[in-house]
């Protein structure tokens, strides 16, 4: 395999197959993957926070949130020529990592995460092919574009594929 | 004024080293009573970094980890943890226990006494802050968690890193002398909180 093109924390980069995109260590952040099947074009998005609406009196860095992430990878991937209806997603993360009592907000950014990242996609009529988040393990996240494989590595699991 | 980490000025960077240094300083105490051995502490390192770099700093992404994690509240706002190796965690606890338990990762009673030291050291760190400044600080129950560091340190990267593109922590290594335990600690704090410090200890912001 050759060497895989690393996205980091707050990050996306495009590539075509056969090039494989990795993320390390997704804890409550969430790696999505994009792909067109038939372009081998696809993408991956390293998203830290939701919503950029918070902060929209700042500079902020687009890549950082899921409502800015996504949509400027779509936009830069059908400039790369994907098609309007082929773009699929895959998206794993959004963990919980550490047992904090319910109702903290410490808790519950991880699935904060998760439900603004499928708002989004879901608006962009995006459909979410597979999807392994939640629970409360980190995972890095592979992205195979030669045929569009999500793979999951974990301390102590097996590594699955999606 | 400062709204970044990153336009914190030397001054003030001096200024929170020697808070890292008290904190930390009250922390190694505390872990020597506990370990009954000489712990020696690094200078702090105050450390302005992107996201992925203080990542790398631990020793790179995946590495496993045992972390605890302690919030802290109401005049000053931040977190603490307490980062350990595996195999030093269940050093710690085989001396503490007194003997190995033949598991070979740690159970979950030498995770919870792992979890119990964390807690003692975070809160021997805030009330030294506590006491230098006058402010009242209170600190949440401790949790642990063992993973990919990585994936631990994205908690305080979400809550501390919204705005701008840089973190700010301020860390210290604890080494146990006789048994070359390694372990260290680093402390996170909210922007309003570290000018607020600066303000009590007198400098002009």
């Amino acid at each position: 395999m050759s060497q895989s093109i690393v996205i980091g924390i707050s990050d996306y980069k495009l590539a075509k197959g056969p090039e494989v995109l990795v993320t390390y260590a997704l804890g409550s952040c969430v790696g999505v993957c994009l792909y067109d099947k038939v372009s081998k074009v696809g993408g991956l998005s390293h998203i830290m926070l939701p919503d950029s609406t918070n902060f929209s009196n700042r500079d902020i860095n687009r890549k950082k949130f899921a409502d800015t992430a996504i949509v400027d990878l779509v936009d830069e991937m059908k400039r790369a020529g994907c098609g309007n209806n082929r773009i699929v997603a895959k998206i794993a993360g959004g963990a919980q990592m550490f047992e904090v009592q319910p109702g903290s907000k410490l808790g519950a950014i991880g699935e904060r995460n998760i439900v603004c990242v499928k708002q989004v996609l879901n608006q962009l009529r995006i459909p979410i092919l597979a999807e392994d988040t939640g629970l409360n393990f980190g995972r890095t996240q592979y992205f195979d574009l030669a045929t569009g494989i999500m793979k999951i590595q974990s301390l102590n699991r097996r590594i699955e594929e999606f | 004024m400062f709204e970044n980490y990153d336009e914190l000025n030397e001054m003030q960077i001096d200024m929170l080293r020697e808070i890292g240094n008290i904190g930390a300083g009250n922390a190694a105490t505390a872990l020597a009573t506990i370990l009954d051995e000489k712990v020696d502490m690094s200078v702090p390192s105050v450390r302005i970094t992107g996201f992925d770099e203080a990542v790398e700093n631990l020793g790179g992404a995946e590495t496993m980890t045992v972390a605890v994690l302690v919030n802290f509240s109401g005049d000053a706002h931040g977190m603490i943890m307490f980062l350990l190796n595996v195999e030093d965690a269940k050093s710690i606890m085989d001396i503490l226990v007194g003997e190995d338990d033949g598991e070979d990762g740690l159970s979950e009673m030498k995770i919870s006494g792992i979890k119990e030291i964390g807690n003692i050291l975070a809160s021997s760190y805030v009330n030294a802050i506590s006491a230098l400044t006058g402010l009242t600080i209170e600190v949440s129950v401790p949790y642990v968690a063992i993973d990919m560091v990585g994936a631990l340190m994205s908690v305080p990267i979400i809550e501390f890193g919204a705005i701008g593109d840089k973190l700010m922590f301020i860390e210290e290594n604890f080494l146990g002398e006789t048994n070359d335990l390694k372990s260290n600690m680093i402390m996170f704090a909210e922007i309003n909180t570290l000018k607020c410090i600066m303000q009590k200890l007198g400098l002009e912001i």
